[in-house]
């Protein structure tokens, strides 16, 4: 009954405090919201790119012809051992006829009549194989050429390697601003900190005079930490839910040409990682911060 | 009930603050420890209080040897002292009732016993009617009364005042001395630094007067001797 009582009293307290000290309170949220949109935004940028990135990789294909005359048990075979490998997503058959098909409908258009029923390419029924991690496709098409039956790989290098490249300078720069985000909220956060000390020194000292412990010292300061790190949550979020949409329109039909290209994620896609994101981070800042702000002055 | 056995303290630049003190207080004494600037008074009260540690020598309240106290027994030492100090440190952003209650909080009294404690030390202070306002509406001795009932709302067996006259006219240094002795009269220790001659005199009580961190003499019904300066 006790202990409920003093949670009660602590949780009172920690709300209190944020307005007691309003100025210092909105300061602090101030501080986490602009750490966390500088987040958000940078997430949102990334997340995005590496989807683009991504969904083009999912298009990269190598396609494996066979030998003249393959038996149709030996095309299936070869899919088999192709489907077992890791490194492929998925593969799919285009027999000999599909392929006619495709490229007279890519190539000759109204010219292909003078064929008749011809297939000129009848030896080309192949696999097409779409790879789930592109900077594999060498050791893969290695591996191909190898295959029994096998008579020709095709693949575009340049493609793969661009891709690949570019996922990689993505990780690097995505580690690099994370880095330097880290840097600027740590300097911000206590900087502001530093401004709680001074208001908190004295109200910490008295408590502990009269024989607070520093759990009922520092739990009340803890709450109202972690309160300031979720309203420090909210505006950024709000603010991402409001102005993404709208960029997202705005890329979408200024690029038009590209819509192929250019698939973004949604604003649920974004959030689904941003809100916990976010509110671990706010959250832990937060608590964080008022733990070592009321830490320097408990020993006394 | 406090012992101190042969209590130095030095401070961490050089500066002895207490030299080889002893002394002993009985349950229920009222003693005023006197002395000038730098003479170690406030060590004293921060020694007792368990702010600093001696660097030799013994400590002892209520059966507590007080330099052996870990960190985390430190709160529940406190418990049983009542302090008022002279700038009152009140907390400025809580009310009256807020500021007495919080002594209470700390030691997990029931919300109702609260509720029924709090208002009937204000009432001894002379503060029931004021229980709302916050410091910064109080007048000095307002403000005084306010830190001895929360000091005095846990019932600690011992009070230490340190110069709590020392911010107040002499009306309202007179009406908190004359509290200090109704608490007295109760039973619980009361231990008071000051410089203030003229109660010191007029209440011809136990006097302990120090200078350059020694005890120069200690005297029942005692007075602030000038010439033991």
């Amino acid at each position: 009954m006790r202990h409920i009582s003093t949670f009660f009293y602590t949780l009172r307290q920690g709300i209190a405090n944020l307005f007691r000290n309003k100025w210092y309170s909105l300061a602090s949220i101030a501080t986490i919201s602009s750490c966390l949109l500088m987040f958000g935004v940078f997430y949102s940028v990334v997340a995005n790119f590496q989807y683009i990135v991504k969904m083009a990789q999912e298009g990269v294909s190598v396609t494996v012809f066979f030998d003249e005359g393959l038996s149709d048990q030996r095309i299936q075979e070869i899919g088999d051992i192709i489907s077992a490998r890791a490194e492929v997503a998925r593969i799919n058959f285009v027999s000999a006829d599909e392929a006619w098909e495709s490229f007279k409908e890519d190539y000759l258009g109204e010219y292909a009549d003078g064929f008749g029923d011809d297939n000129p390419i009848a030896d080309s029924a192949n696999y097409e194989v779409y790879l789930n991690d592109v900077s594999r496709q060498d050791d893969l098409v290695h591996y191909l050429e190898g295959v029994d039956g096998v008579r020709e790989v095709n693949h575009s290098e340049i493609t793969a390697n661009t891709l690949s490249g570019m996922n990689k300078l993505v990780s690097y720069v995505s580690l690099a601003i994370i880095g330097i985000l880290l840097a600027v909220s740590m300097f911000l956060i206590s900087n502001t900190v530093t401004i709680g000390i001074s208001v908190r020194k004295e109200e910490i000292n008295i408590m502990k005079y009269i024989g607070a412990t520093d759990f009922f010292v520092r739990a009340p300061f803890v709450i109202e930490g972690i309160l300031i790190g979720i309203l420090g949550c909210a505006p950024p979020l709000i603010a991402i839910y409001f102005i993404y949409n709208r960029v997202i329109d705005y890329l979408s039909e200024r690029f038009m040409m590209l819509s192929q290209l250019l698939k973004f994620l949604t604003i649920e896609q974004i959030f689904s990682i941003l809100i916990p994101v976010s509110l671990a981070i706010g959250i832990g800042i937060g608590f964080i911060g008022s733990f070592s702000t009321v830490r320097k002055h408990i020993r006394v | 009930m406090i012992t101190l056995d042969h209590v130095s303290k030095t401070y961490s630049t050089g500066a002895p603050a207490l030299n080889d003190i002893s002394l002993h207080i009985d349950p229920g004494e009222f003693v005023f420890i006197v002395g000038d600037s730098g003479s170690g008074k406030s060590t004293l009260i921060k020694l007792l209080l368990r702010e600093l540690l001696p660097s030799s020598g013994q400590i002892t309240v209520n059966g507590i040897d007080v330099g052996k106290l870990k960190h985390r027994q430190i709160p529940k030492y406190r418990r049983t002292l009542g302090v008022v100090f002279q700038d009152f440190r009140l907390l400025r952003d809580r009310n009256v009732y807020d500021n007495v209650a919080f002594a209470q909080r700390i030691i997990q009294t029931p919300g109702r016993e609260i509720k029924k404690n709090v208002p009937s030390m204000l009432s001894t202070v002379g503060l029931a009617g004021k229980y709302k306002a916050k410091p910064k509406e109080l007048s000095g001795g307002e403000q005084q009364r306010v830190a001895l009932a929360r000091a005095l709302v846990n019932k600690p067996p011992i009070l230490l005042a340190d110069e709590p006259t020392g911010n107040l006219d002499p009306n309202n240094s007179w009406e908190i001395m004359k509290l200090f002795e109704e608490i007295n009269a109760t039973g619980t220790t009361v231990v008071v630094v000051t410089h203030n001659r003229e109660i010191v005199n007029a209440m011809k009580k136990r006097v302990i007067a120090m200078n350059k961190g020694v005890i120069i003499s200690d005297e029942e019904e005692g007075t602030y001797i000038d010439e033991a300066y």
